[in-house]
């Protein structure tokens, strides 16, 4: 007959077990360690990257111009993609389906075309548009006109392509969260009396921003780095700059180096960023996962 | 004759080819409390949609206050409402779901403002003191601050009740309003509700609560397969049921 341990003895019964050998694990780690240490000697003693250039190039005045110019690609056409993604998600959940057609040929096309063709047709748009009016359809007189080469310079062209192709993708992300809101909210709107408009924006879409932002961080840190395609139409953001001043002084690789850096401080500054907008959003469901984490770890040190 | 609050002629409604409602006629007096019981699936709950428009109806009329529900009758024609003036019929008709659908974006006390600052564009001043003074008439001012997610079901579904009458509705529309509740906390609701009822609001209510339908109700109706089987005073009907039906119906619940 085994003795049932008493009270007492339960209180301290510590776990002290031996774990079984793992050598696999002990043999992967040295050998990724002497991986690194290697390829880190290897970089340092490289009198090939030009360390002095790298360093004298990393705040040069055209660099940092360059800098500014892949910021304002960036925000701006998520910005503007944001809001086409929108506008093509509401359409695409609408009663009408001529809306419904004209959103879906909008994804479709735009995804289905690569970014890059994209862009050098908008750069060269002129060739089919010479010039863009306001007036009266189907030839009719003009009020206001324009040369398209005049209005497309490289930014715009830079801008256009982003921010539509981006469009294209954030209408799936928006028509997820949107679906993803229960049909409860949206009727219990309607009972008080709002219209559709005032449904979507008081109650659907900040519930649908809970899905639709961390995705959406996603995009613009792919943004950041997706603005280098641009160099092909001479964007004069950080790749293009960086070229141009490689095709001057030769130091290829020391320019690639120089906007890799920028790029991953502006994708490390967006990750942060967006973990705390992340949290932001969960107002509300956050109270619920405390609660849930509380409950799930009754000893915690209870850090509500 | 006092026109109803409520009167409801003949309604019916399909879904696709399965007839919901098979002719419903009905009238809810000023301040009375109309208790509607059946069985899952009879069309309880669409009958409350109907009324706010939720659900559309294929035949038949319904007038809330003397207004025609989704139509303006103009000669002999009927012509639908445009969706701002379906939104001022609603702001009138209030309604509380079986899951409460509250916003789980805002605290107790802005679901309780979002109504009439959204709506009916009340300075947020205001609408804070009159959603202070609904909170408390529910007992729940202490809570004001808190997020849906923070609250029992029982307080949730006071909240939403709260949320309704910030409206100033003439009609308050309860769908199950405690059959997702803990037993032991449909009696707070039920008693938010009685107090309601005794204040003179005109009230719809699906319920399978026949104590609240016996002491609160001025009519009690029993729907099966669309149609009102049996309808009466509910302290009458719930001695004496008549119809086969209602009576296994209520062998079931009760
Ligand atoms: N949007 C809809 N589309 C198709 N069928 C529906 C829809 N809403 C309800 N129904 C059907 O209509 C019938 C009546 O539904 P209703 O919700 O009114 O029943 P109920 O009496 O409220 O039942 P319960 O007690 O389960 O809530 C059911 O058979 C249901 O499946
Ligand atoms: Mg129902």
């Amino acid at each position: 007959m085994t003795k049932t341990p008493q009270a007492a003895d339960v209180a301290d019964l510590p776990i002290d077990a031996v774990r079984p050998p793992r050598p696999g694990r002990w043999i992967a780690a040295v050998v990724a360690a002497f991986a690194l240490v290697w390829l880190a000697y290897t970089i340092i003693v490289n009198e090939n990257l030009h360390w002095d250039v790298i360093a004298e190039y990393l705040m040069d005045g055209r660099v940092l111009g360059g800098l500014w110019v892949t910021i304002q690609l960036t925000v701006l056409s998520m910005v503007i993609g944001l809001a086409l993604g929108i506008l093509a998600a509401v359409m695409q959940l609408s009663g009408s389906p001529v809306l419904r057609g004209a959103s879906a040929l909008y994804t479709w096309f735009f995804r289905g075309t690569p970014l890059l063709v994209q862009l050098i047709f908008w750069f060269n748009i002129g060739l089919v548009f010479p010039s863009f009016g306001i007036g009266v359809p189907f030839d009719g007189p003009k009020l206001i006109e324009w040369q398209a080469n005049e209005l497309i310079t490289p930014f715009t062209a830079a801008l256009l392509g982003l921010a539509i192709n981006e469009g294209a993708y954030m209408a799936e992300i928006v028509r997820a969260g949107i679906r993803s809101v229960d049909p409860g909210q949206r009727e219990a709107a309607e009972a008080l009396g709002m219209s559709h408009r005032q449904v979507l924006r008081r109650v659907v879409l900040p519930q649908a921003m809970r899905v639709i932002i961390p995705p959406t961080g996603n995009q613009f840190i792919s943004m950041l780095k997706t603005t280098s395609m641009v160099s092909v139409i001479a964007g004069a953001e950080l790749l293009t700059v960086s070229q141009r001043i490689y095709l001057g002084n030769f130091e290829v690789i020391a320019m690639l180096i120089v906007a890799s850096i920028w790029y991953i401080v502006l994708t490390t500054i967006a990750s942060v960023g967006q973990h705390f907008i992340e949290k932001r959003f969960e107002r509300g469901h956050h109270a619920l996962q405390v609660r849930v984490r509380r409950n799930l770890r009754p000893f915690s040190r209870g850090n509500a | 004759m006092v026109e109803p609050k409520v009167r409801i002629r003949s309604v019916r409604k399909c879904f696709g080819s399965v007839e919901v409602l098979k002719g419903i006629s009905l009238d809810v007096p000023e301040g009375g409390v109309v208790c509607v019981v059946g069985p899952s699936g009879s069309g309880k709950s669409t009958l409350l949609r109907c009324v706010n428009r939720l659900e559309t109806i294929d035949s038949g009329r319904i007038w809330v206050d003397g207004d025609l529900i989704g139509y303006a009758e103009q000669g002999d024609r009927l012509h639908h409402l445009r969706p701002a003036q379906l939104c001022r019929q609603r702001q009138d008709i209030g309604m509380v779901f079986q899951r409460f659908h509250l916003f789980p974006h805002r605290t107790a006390l802005e679901n309780v403002m979002e109504g009439p600052v959204v709506v009916k564009g009340v300075a947020k001043g205001r609408a804070r003191e009159r959603a202070m003074e609904l909170l408390e008439r529910v007992d729940l001012a202490d809570r004001a601050g808190h997020y849906p997610a923070q609250l029992s079901g029982g307080q949730q579904q006071r909240v939403a009740i709260a949320r309704s009458l910030a409206m100033d509705p003439k009609l308050m529309l309860f769908d199950e309003p405690t059959s997702a509740l803990d037993p032991e906390l449909v009696q707070e609701v039920l008693a938010v509700m009685r107090d309601l009822a005794a204040s003179g609001m005109t009230m719809m209510v699906v319920t399978h609560e026949m104590g609240f339908a016996r002491e609160v109700g001025d009519n009690l109706i029993f729907i099966d397969g669309g149609v009102i089987v049996e309808q009466g005073h509910p302290r009458d009907v719930l001695a004496n049921p008549r119809h086969e039906r209602f009576r296994a119906f209520l062998g079931q619940v009760l």
